[in-house]
């Protein structure tokens, strides 16, 4: 297939991808600004440093708040970060390789981009906002049906499950830094009331609430959280997970072609350092150590995939 | 010309054409309400599956559906012969003509049209002179503008032989059609289109470069996805199952064309081009086009690629060339011509131009390079102001304009505000030129919505209608 139309696969799945994390992550923002005795501000903050736009936010705003944040990255669109960017990103990735999807994936895709505009207009009303997060989420969930439900498991759709796992296993790792160490204590305190609910807010930006009781049956310990989203295979939003699907990708992809190819190398690489980590070392080294490396080796691994494929 | 427009659908007292009964049984015995809610249902339909266009002028990114018009247009299989006799022969013509002004000029040489008007046309293009293409085919989509005037009275209006658009629509609208009223369709024999990606695909091959070797590699070139026609490439690579690619999906080495592959590069046959001559090597024409791939002339001229259609084959539909077809089916072919131009005046032409600047306003003023309804004048539907405007440009480039009397084109029923009315309409068939010449039965009729408006194009607010053509 064409480099270019791969390309705009694989972009067009990251970026709806984008746009769910930062529904679930503007979510959890919300949920953590409403809680009693929440130091304002700091959530809303941490939640731009995940979204990886803390300076286009400083130069545009005063003050960091529920307000400004979720207008900056919910509703806008001039803002390449937002989530309406992102909708409208995925969308025009879609339109220019049209003839690669199926009729359910633009569709899917269309009609999310024609309801945004009044979507976007009734979050603004204040109220609306859990509404149009829930409604982001649900599309970015339709669209993830319909491609696996419609599409040829041929290369196409290995570079559409691809550009989403890359996305996802960023978003994972950044949240989990991010919000590791806003919530992590300075005393031993764990287990207060008020870091329950911000534990759980955490999991819940993740869908792994009900997963980590069923996992671990007990009270939110902020190192089981930590393996559970890093090691743990079973959960859809784990690095480790992430990782075993974009080596099963590449692996079928390289069988495809009858080529092996750099990323590949990578992918298993970082694959089997995730697989065969215990969760101490992960500690010991320390976790921001840890998640910042992991950060970069996805990074490269996505500009090695664009060398090997997209260009 | 002021006689009363050909109505389709009604003969002169009234009555219900035979061709017409069962549609007007259909709108008599369909509730006013749900005629409406199934109107509604086609605009959220296109919507829904993007099939827009974006109209020049009006900021980036607008994209508008054209409106579609649900009542179909009817053509009897006799008419259907008459014009698709007409369209075969003009378009064997055209393609003679071209292959003429590229090789030997014989047409020039024996005074047929005047050299000038061809080899100083802007249209022109001296890269092609000396090159054979396969099959003698430089136009190998044709779209041959119609109207209709009286019971067996079809004119040219206009010849489309570069990169003629809307064949999406003439599939699409049949589609919906079928979906929304699967019982009229069932009513009436209608002819099939929905073959046309196939009857293109296999055309195509057809003409594939001697050079070509194993399986053919067609595709289609796209000037990308802000071309008001894009979804029309997209939706014709799809049906015919071939990769659709941009300027920058290709490179050339050693004057053969590839294009990036996730396998790496692959070598492309024959390239049916939605980009426009100008644009299409930035190394050969305008070098600050980002759009096509630097050194394909140079591969095309090397007979290692084919290009449909062929690059210089807007000489053949020029406005001004336009008034020569006729005398071009007559020596080419020496037949007379089944199908004929409208009277048209040459501006270029002193006494022409003279009667066109006194009777602008009954008249239609072209540009002779313009196309798709930018830049005319429609003389009875001009305020004073608009005319006097227009004159001076006319004064000014009297070379460039061509002059028309408003034609009274035949009228079809059609859903307005006030119930279903008379608008008039024309029609576009498309003609596929390769080893052999296929017509497939139909064509794209475009609706002219406001009451009494004889401008069809969609880009100034016309509207399009499946056409039947019917099994005997």
């Amino acid at each position: 297939m064409l480099s270019r139309t791969a390309d705009n696969l694989f972009w067009m799945s990251r970026y709806m991808e984008r746009a769910e994390s930062l529904a679930r992550l503007l979510e959890v923002g919300h949920r953590l600004s409403i809680m009693p005795a929440s130091a304002d501000g700091t959530e809303w903050a941490s939640t731009l440093a995940i979204a990886g736009c803390q300076d286009a936010f400083d130069r545009e705003y005063e003050t960091v708040g529920a307000q400004n944040v979720i207008e900056f990255i919910g509703i806008r669109n001039d803002n390449p970060y937002s989530i309406p960017s992102c909708l409208e990103n995925a969308r025009s990735n879609g339109r220019a390789v049209r003839v690669s999807l199926t009729t359910a994936m633009w569709q899917s895709l269309n009609s999310t981009w024609l309801e945004l505009h009044s979507r976007r207009h009734s979050a603004e009303s204040g109220a609306g906002i859990l509404d149009y997060l829930d409604w982001v989420k649900d599309r970015s969930t339709q669209f993830v049906g319909a491609t696996t439900s419609t599409m040829l498991r041929n290369d196409a759709y290995f570079f559409v499950m691809m550009g989403m796992l890359l996305e996802r296993a960023d978003n994972t790792a950044r949240l989990l830094d991010v919000k590791y160490h806003v919530l992590l204590p300075d005393h031993e305190d764990v287990g207060g009331t008020l870091d329950f609910y911000q534990w759980s807010a955490l999991l819940r930006a993740v869908t792994a609430n009900r997963a980590y009781h069923n996992l671990y049956r007990g009270a939110l310990q902020p190192w089981r959280i930590a393996e559970m989203l890093i090691l743990r295979a079973e959960v859809p939003r784990s690095l480790l997970s992430c990782l075993v699907g974009l080596t099963e990708y590449l692996e079928r992809l390289s069988d495809m072609y009858g080529e092996r190819k750099e990323c590949l190398r990578m992918a298993k690489a970082l694959h089997a350092d995730l697989a065969y980590q215990p969760a101490e070392d992960v500690f010991q080294r320390g976790l921001h150590e840890f998640l910042t490396d992991f950060i970069q080796r996805n990074n490269r691994l996505g500009r090695q995939i664009q060398r090997d494929y997209l260009a | 010309m002021t006689k009363e427009p050909f109505n389709e659908m009604r003969d002169g007292g009234g009555a219900v054409r035979d061709l017409y009964r069962g549609v007007q049984d259909w709108l008599d015995q369909t509730p006013a309400d749900v005629m409406a809610l199934k109107r509604e249902e086609t605009e959220l339909l296109y919507r829904k599956s993007g099939i827009t266009f974006a109209v020049y002028g009006e900021g980036g990114g607008t994209e508008r559906i054209i409106p579609f018009d649900v009542i179909p247009r009817l053509i009897s299989a006799r008419e259907w012969e008459l014009m698709a006799r007409g369209l075969d022969q003009r378009v064997k013509a055209l393609n003679m003509f071209l292959c003429d002004v590229y090789g030997e000029q014989r047409a020039l040489d024996e005074g047929i049209i005047d050299p000038s008007l061809v080899l100083l046309n802007d249209a022109y293009e001296p890269q092609m002179q000396g090159l054979q293409v396969p099959g003698g085919v430089y136009t190998h989509v044709a779209g041959i503008d119609l109207v209709r005037v009286g019971p067996d009275e079809f004119y040219v209006l206009e010849d489309n032989v570069r990169t003629p658009s809307g064949v999406s629509y003439m599939l699409e609208n049949r589609e919906m059609v079928m979906r929304l009223f699967p019982d009229l369709f069932r009513s009436y024999a209608v002819r099939p289109v929905d073959h046309y990606p196939e009857e293109l695909l296999s055309t195509l091959v057809s003409v594939a470069p001697p050079a070509a070797q194993g399986d053919v590699t067609t595709i289609v070139l796209t000037p990308g996805r802000y071309n008001s026609a894009y979804y029309e490439h997209s939706f014709l690579a799809d049906e015919m199952g071939v990769d659709l690619v941009e300027g920058q999906d290709l490179f050339v080495a050693d004057n053969i064309v590839y294009m990036r592959t996730t396998q790496g590069p692959k070598r492309v046959d024959v390239i049916y081009r939605r980009i426009d001559d100008p644009y299409i090597d930035p190394l050969a024409f305008n070098p600050r086009s980002a759009l096509g791939v630097p050194g394909i002339m140079t591969a095309y001229r090397a007979g290692n690629i084919v290009l449909a259609n062929a690059v210089g084959a807007g000489i053949a539909d020029d406005k001004s060339v336009y008034t020569y077809v006729p005398d071009l089916i007559r020596f080419y072919l020496s037949e007379e011509p089944i199908l004929n131009n409208v009277p048209t005046y040459r501006c270029s032409e002193p006494d022409d131009l003279a009667y066109t600047l006194d009777n602008l306003k009954d008249l239609v003023v072209k540009e002779v390079h313009g196309s798709g309804g930018y830049g005319m004048l429609v003389g009875p539907a001009a305020t004073k102001d608009e005319i006097a405007t227009y004159a001076e440009r006319l004064r000014a480039d009297p070379d460039r304009f061509i002059a028309q009397p408003t034609l009274a084109l035949s009228t079809v029923p059609t859903f307005v505000e006030s119930g279903v009315a008379p608008r008039h309409v024309d029609l576009r068939p498309f003609i596929l030129v390769g080893s052999e010449t296929k017509i497939v039965p139909g064509g794209l009729t475009r609706v002219a919505l406001e009451e009494g408006s004889l401008v069809v194009n969609s880009s100034q607010g016309g509207g399009t209608k499946d056409t039947w053509v019917l099994n005997e």
